[in-house]
């Protein structure tokens, strides 16, 4: 069922206060995402042609469906648990590492000015054909133009920095490119987003699609956007990647998971980022 | 003679499928509505047991997606299927079985996961760990287990909410 027409359905209001009485409600499409009482985040977007209206008109970033609680720690940097986090990478930014003599900031210069924009184009095809997320052109100056060790996918110094080059492209809007090299990439993630997976044989879009607006348990099922990551998740008390948001849900169809960093998962986190296309990149955001 | 015979009884607790008299997944006779008339155990299923099946997210975690006045006691049940309250009421024994068995044969397409069924499985996993499966002849649930839950469900005779 699709929010709107839930959101209208009073039977469906009757349902939610029936059902618990507790801290359930809609996901409140009137609120706004304004941010440190200047920065207005674009939270409801008019959805991609390439949905064919899959989702209906609008595609909502997952901020509208967490509670008045959460929501209210993104609006406020001095509140948002994720910023120390983004503090740690800044101080590694210009921190000289590996056998280049080399920190981020000597090729890059301010992380304001040289990381403007680029998590909002992210992933993107490389001039070698690849598929490359954040981590990978990460990993790729650490490597090739450091002298410095790669960072684990998963690991803090990664996420950390990931958060702050998100920062920087922080209200603008998400804008993935889908077509000429992009598009081989994005049919796969497509297929995947539409494949069953395991014993419980669930698709991405049994739960994100189909269903966002209800409840999975007391979970309250969002369209699984990713213009909020790397999210800070209150429950693990940490950042998590895109990928292992992936790997979670995945797991719980009770499937073999794909491996972060991997193939498949570029393919996947292409085609989910350009389902919100046109929201504006939040990371880091709050999670429950 | 009689150490052999309790041998092969502790053997038939631990390996429900291939030693006991339970109907396989694959020999499971459907109906062309679905149903499945034949009990999958020959033994009477349990409605307690049913209900802790029903409520366990590691089980058959039904409550994740449905409310049902038989289980109001369950923090926070899901919304994604409908509501289970009078549903003894809208379908008898063999229906709710061929739901349980393999909800695709009922409703096509269907979000409701079959939880007797080995067909169509991609990637099966390990349980929730993420890790390939270690059998390709696991059950979400087991026959058992099923039969316990159609239990439960038919006590569900409460009237049909409006
Ligand atoms: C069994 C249901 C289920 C399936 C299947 C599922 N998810 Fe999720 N997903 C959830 C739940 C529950 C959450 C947490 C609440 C929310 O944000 O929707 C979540 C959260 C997410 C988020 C975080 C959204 C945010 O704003 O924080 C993303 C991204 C996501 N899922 C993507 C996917 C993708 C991609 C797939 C398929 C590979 C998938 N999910 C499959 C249940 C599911
Ligand atoms: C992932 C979600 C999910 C889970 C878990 C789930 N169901 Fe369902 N169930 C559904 C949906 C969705 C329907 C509606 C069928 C349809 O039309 O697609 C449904 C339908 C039913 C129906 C028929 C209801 C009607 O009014 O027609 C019964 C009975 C039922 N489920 C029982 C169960 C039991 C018992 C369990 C646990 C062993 C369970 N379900 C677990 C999603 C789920």
């Amino acid at each position: 069922m699709r929010i709107r027409a839930k959101h209208s359905a009073a039977l469906a209001s009757a349902l939610v206060i029936a059902l618990a009485g507790a801290a359930r409600a809609e996901p409140d499409l009137d609120a706004k995402l304004v941010i440190n009482g200047d920065l207005e985040m674009t939270t409801i977007a008019p959805a991609p042609a390439h949905l064919e209206g899959a989702l209906g008109d609008n595609v909502i970033s997952g901020w509208h469906y967490r509670d008045a609680a959460t929501r209210q720690m993104e609006t406020d940097d001095f509140e948002n648990p994720a910023m120390s986090a983004v503090d740690e990478a800044l101080a590694a930014w210009d921190t000289v590492d590996g056998s280049e003599g080399k920190s981020c900031a000597d090729c890059h210069g301010a992380i304001e000015e040289g990381m403007k924009g680029v998590t909002a184009v992210l992933p993107k095809v490389t001039e070698a054909g690849a598929l490359w997320s954040a981590e990978d052109f990460i990993n790729d100056c650490r490597t090739n133009r450091m002298g410095a060790e790669a960072w684990d996918w998963d690991k803090d110094p990664m996420k950390n920095m990931t958060a702050a080059i998100a920062l920087q492209s922080r209200g603008m809007p998400v804008n993935v490119a889908i077509d000429g090299a992009a598009a081989p990439f994005w049919e796969q993630g497509k297929e995947m987003y539409y494949t069953r997976y395991g014993l419980l044989q669930l698709s991405c879009a049994n739960c994100h699609e189909q269903n966002n607006g209800n409840y999975i348990r007391a979970d309250h099922l969002s369209q699984g956007q990713i213009n909020g990551f790397p999210v800070f998740r209150l429950k693990n008390d940490g950042l998590v990647s895109i990928h292992n948001r992936f790997a979670g849900c995945v797991r719980d169809t009770r499937a073999e998971t794909f491996s972060k960093g991997g193939p498949e998962f570029h393919a996947l986190e292409l085609y989910v980022a350009s389902r919100g296309n046109g929201l504006a990149v939040e990371g880091p955001s709050v999670r429950p | 003679m009689r150490k052999l015979f309790v041998l092969g009884a502790a053997a038939m607790m631990t390996l429900p499928s291939v030693l006991s008299a339970d109907t396989a997944p694959r020999d499971v006779a459907f109906a062309d509505d679905g149903s499945v008339a034949e009990s999958l155990t020959g033994v009477a299923g349990d409605p307690t047991a049913g209900l802790e099946n029903a409520t366990s997210r590691g089980i058959g975690n039904c409550v994740a997606c449905h409310v049902a006045e038989g289980w109001k006691d369950a923090a926070f049940p899901g919304n994604v299927g409908p509501a289970l309250t009078g549903i003894a009421n809208v379908y008898d024994e063999s229906q709710l079985r061929g739901i349980l068995v393999n909800s695709k044969k009922t409703f096509e397409g269907t979000v409701m996961p079959s939880f007797y069924n080995l067909d169509d499985i991609i990637r099966p996993g390990d349980a929730y760990t993420g890790k390939a499966a270690t059998s390709p002849d696991v059950t979400i649930l087991t026959a058992q287990q099923i039969e316990d839950l159609i239990a439960l469900l038919l006590t569900f005779d409460e009237p049909l909410p409006e």
